[in-house]
């Protein structure tokens, strides 16, 4: 038996599964201290069966460490060193990150010798003596946190870990980041993701924390995991020190679910709400990955987020007449207030949706002064918006499965261009909870490789190799172990068919088949 | 004379990428950099090559080397350093700074070494837009040296190649000393004298780009048209208009080779566009008859904002504008095109000036 929860900006869902079934879900609102909705949701899907229930795994997509960023609070202080003298010195760490931010994180930055070039030369050998003096100060400076990037450390981590050595002897209690761990080639965008990374310890011990005594004090002994935002999963000891791979996990534990609810692997998902759709899509039964730079909390990094187009159209979304306007502004959760199917005064699309029949919410007698050319009208915007939106997420111009979830669904009718079928599954507005339930344990890898000096073959199995060491220290069970996505990106103006590799693998948690 | 201001630096990196043809390298580093020369040793000077007097010496100064590892290994100084080194060699003094290649982020690297010697940069480039090769640039087209060129790196190499067969030779050599400074280098070429700028340098090419992206920011502000707006600022043509339903890719010769094909809109509804491209676009066809060629400038920008797409970053279901300028004259002469023709890029067809409509 698994639960699986997904803490929302308003709601926090929750599933309770044996295998493939679904046996309870549960809605609560979210709290300020989000361990609150959690216990809550916890209790409550317990209370759901008479007899007691033996939970092996509780798994949470949370949105801690988003919101910790967005609000500048309680983030270690850190410490950066960047490996990587004399190259690259013009552009420091930090050097377009909003001021605040920067000074809530007070970073203490060391640039030092080291780095490798594209093909695994050393730029200079890193100087451990070096390193040590610097860990002393840092130490001194009350650093808590270290993000240690190296150039090109996807290519060989050695120096990366041979520092990461050194502060730990050093050291002891400082929590350590590794960069390539954490993000991809792009120097600025993989040291951003790895400094935010290190100034989430304190907040990711501290939820880690809360969470497994909420599963303690039900007198539950389920193992802990949190979903990463590439759709798998990390066990709690992971997770403490990865902080940074859990943000934005909703939208793909969303499309995760629809996946498993559908049983369908490659379809567009879309998610309606109240105010917005996510539109992301499936490709063998994960989302595509963004390739664009991600901003986070105003800086831009580059790793793992699910590739989610949002748009303003949402149950609550105002509808203006001549000339007729959709949104952006939404009445949001005062929709049961302020919409005129529940005698407000604000026409909503939901009303729209109920005038023209297409959903029985509130009193349809209170839209039909609504004319029929304006619903009509209203009609055929939402659908060019949701087309639109479908349509720039495929892959190539065939019609492709759509499979619509959340609460406003009823919004859009079943002609989409560009679908080949559109779906919308039973359990669909807790996809998210069971996305997060159903998931595995993930590793990923990426690497340069040059063609001449291996194959294909072998440039692939290596990159599998670290993907599948990363997968099982965040808890895979080793002899569960698939690959899921294989990415090739050949390099330009690099001599010797240089290729990029991405490999994405997953394995079972271990206790359960 | 003008200067480049910290606040211009964002419109010179859309209008570089709008004349980088879906080439030039990644905008946010040189922008990066340019803004970190600029915060510590204040606005650069941009002369006119009218401003030119007969004792100067100019020195065209670029980055060459992999986009790819030039996002991980950001480049420093090292286009001053190779600025110092050709100084050194030949013994005389740099008095401006030339562009190579305004197309993309090579636009900014004179700013730096400008920033750090306090040498004004010229308003002019040797491209007018993007170009994969180093040999391309009308400065040697029309009788500049292209040796001695001085390559640096940022752990203190210098290389220098004080002759070559041909400008070709020198992009092979160059090339192949790049890739074991690790892919990223630097380089600064042979001085030119005022009059050698003023014939075979093209003209204007920083303000211009200045405009364009001062044209686009405009147009998002205001929620006007920016195909418009950068249509009054640079005379061209809108080749076509509508989304793109297809993309291939291959990297051979470690050049990104492919096509794109975009399926029209409004009133290009019911035809389809396919632009092939080698880094940079290089030839458009409109239903198979082909509408725009290099050297003319094919500029894929975002239908709704007017930013420019690099061909790294297409992607299905972009909505696109396919816009044509002519090429600057200096490349039309019949010794332009032996350099940046059609058939040098293995398209056997011959070259017919864009047309504006």
């Amino acid at each position: 038996m698994r639960i699986g929860i997904d803490v929302g900006g308003t709601n926090t869902d929750s599933v309770l599964m044996d295998g493939a079934r679904l046996i309870h879900k549960f809605k609560t609102r979210t709290t300020a201290d989000i361990t609150g909705g959690i216990q809550t949701a916890l209790s409550a899907l317990l209370a759901s069966s008479a007899k007691r229930l033996t939970v092996d795994a509780v798994m949470v997509g949370t949105t801690h460490f988003t919101n910790a960023l967005l609000q500048r609070r309680d983030l270690a202080v850190t410490g950066i060193l960047r490996l990587c003298l004399p190259a690259t010195d013009m552009l420091p760490p930090m050097v377009d990150w909003p001021e605040e931010l920067r000074a809530s994180i007070q970073g203490h930055t060391y640039l030092l010798e080291g780095g490798l070039e594209f093909d695994g030369r050393e730029i200079s050998p890193i100087n451990e003596s070096q390193i040590r003096d610097v860990t002393r100060r840092m130490a001194s400076e009350g650093v808590q946190a270290v993000a240690i990037i190296g150039v090109f450390s996807s290519v060989d981590p050695t120096q990366e870990q041979i520092a990461a050595k050194i502060i730990e002897q050093e050291t002891p209690h400082m929590r350590i980041s590794m960069s390539h761990e954490i993000g991809r080639v792009g120097l600025l965008e993989r040291e951003n993701a790895t400094i935010l990374n290190a100034c989430l310890s304190r907040v990711s011990e501290s939820a880690v924390g809360a969470f497994k005594l909420a599963i303690e004090d039900l007198g539950l002994s389920s193992s802990l995991f949190l979903s990463q935002n590439d759709g798998t999963l990390m066990d709690a000891e992971f997770a403490i020190k990865y902080p940074v791979l859990a943000i934005s996990s909703g939208p793909t534990n969303s499309m995760r679910g629809a996946s498993f609810l559908t049983g369908i692997d490659d379809a567009i998902v879309a998610d309606i709400g109240g105010t917005s759709t996510d539109v992301g899509i499936l490709r063998n039964g994960f989302p595509r990955e963004s390739s664009i730079a991600v901003d986070i909390g105003g800086v831009r990094t580059n790793f793992r987020m699910p590739d989610v187009l949002s748009i303003p159209l949402g149950g609550g979304s105002l509808v203006k007449t001549s000339p007729l306007v959709i949104g952006p502004d939404s009445v949001a959760m005062r929709l049961m207030e302020q919409s005129l199917v529940f005698g407000g005064s604000i026409m909503t699309t939901t009303d729209v949706a109920v005038a023209a029949g297409m959903a029985d919410i509130g009193q349809k007698s209170l839209v039909s002064k609504i004319s029929r050319t304006d619903v009509d009208e209203a009609l055929k915007v939402m659908h060019e918006m949701a087309e639109e939106a479908i349509d720039r997420l495929k892959f190539n111009s065939d019609d492709i499965p759509v499979v619509l979830v959340g609460g406003g669904h009823f919004l859009i009718n079943d002609q989409i261009t560009g679908s080949s079928e559109v779906i919308r599954p039973k359990n669909g507005e807790i996809a998210n909870a069971i996305g997060a339930a159903i998931a595995q344990i993930g590793g990923q890898a990426e690497s340069i490789f040059s063609l001449s000096e291996m194959t294909r073959k072998e440039a692939i199995s290596s990159a599998t190799k670290e993907a599948t060491t990363r997968a099982v220290s965040a808890g895979a069970d080793p002899e569960s172990i698939s690959i899921v996505d294989i990415e090739e990106i050949p390099l330009t103006y690099l001599p010797s068919n240089a290729i990029r590799i991405r490999i994405k693998v997953v394995g079972n948690i271990p206790e359960i088949t | 004379m003008w200067q480049v201001k910290e606040e211009d630096l964002a419109s010179i990196s859309i209008g570089a990428g709008i004349l980088g043809t879906g080439g030039g390298g990644n905008p946010y580093i040189g922008m990066l950099r340019a803004r970190e020369m600029i915060r510590r040793y204040g606005p650069v000077e941009v002369l006119s090559s009218d401003e030119l007097g007969e004792d100067d010496k100019i020195v065209c100064v670029g980055g060459i080397g992999a986009p790819t590892v030039g996002i991980e290994k950001i480049r420093g100084k090292q286009s001053y350093d190779a600025l110092i080194a050709l100084e050194n060699h030949l013994g005389i003094k740099a008095t401006a700074l030339i562009s190579n290649e305004i197309g993309g982020s090579n636009s900014l690297e004179p700013l730096i070494p400008a920033s750090i010697s306090g040498l004004p940069v010229i308003d002019a480039d040797g491209m007018g837009r993007a170009f994969p090769e180093f040999h391309m640039k009308t400065f040697f087209v029309y009788g500049v040296p292209y040796v001695p060129m001085v390559l640096a790196d940022e752990k203190g190499n210098i290389a220098v190649i004080p002759q070559a067969l041909t400008g070709k030779w020198v992009e092979r050599i160059a090339r192949a000393i790049t890739i074991q400074m690790g892919s990223v280098a630097c380089y600064a070429l042979a001085p030119m004298t005022a009059q050698q700028v003023r014939n075979t340098a093209v003209q204007n090419s920083l303000t211009l780009s200045k405009k364009l992206g001062d044209s686009v920011r405009k147009a998002n502000q205001t929620k006007s048209d920016p195909v418009q707006a950068i249509l009054e600022v640079n005379p061209g043509r809108v080749l076509f208009e509508g989304k793109i339903s297809g993309i291939q890719r291959k990297t051979t010769q470690g050049f990104a080779r492919g096509n794109v094909t975009i399926d029209g809109s409004g009133k290009f509804s019911d035809t389809v566009m396919e632009i092939e491209f080698q880094n940079e676009n290089l030839i458009a066809r409109l239903d198979d008859e082909i509408v725009c060629v290099v050297p003319d400038l094919i500029s894929i920008v975002d239908s709704e904002k007017g930013d420019p797409i690099t061909t790294e970053l297409l992607r299905y279901g972009f909505r696109v504008t396919v816009l044509g300028f002519p090429a600057p004259d200096l490349w039309k002469t019949a010794k332009g095109l032996q350099v940046v023709g059609p058939s040098c890029f293995g398209y056997d067809v011959d070259y017919i000036p864009l047309e504006l409509g």
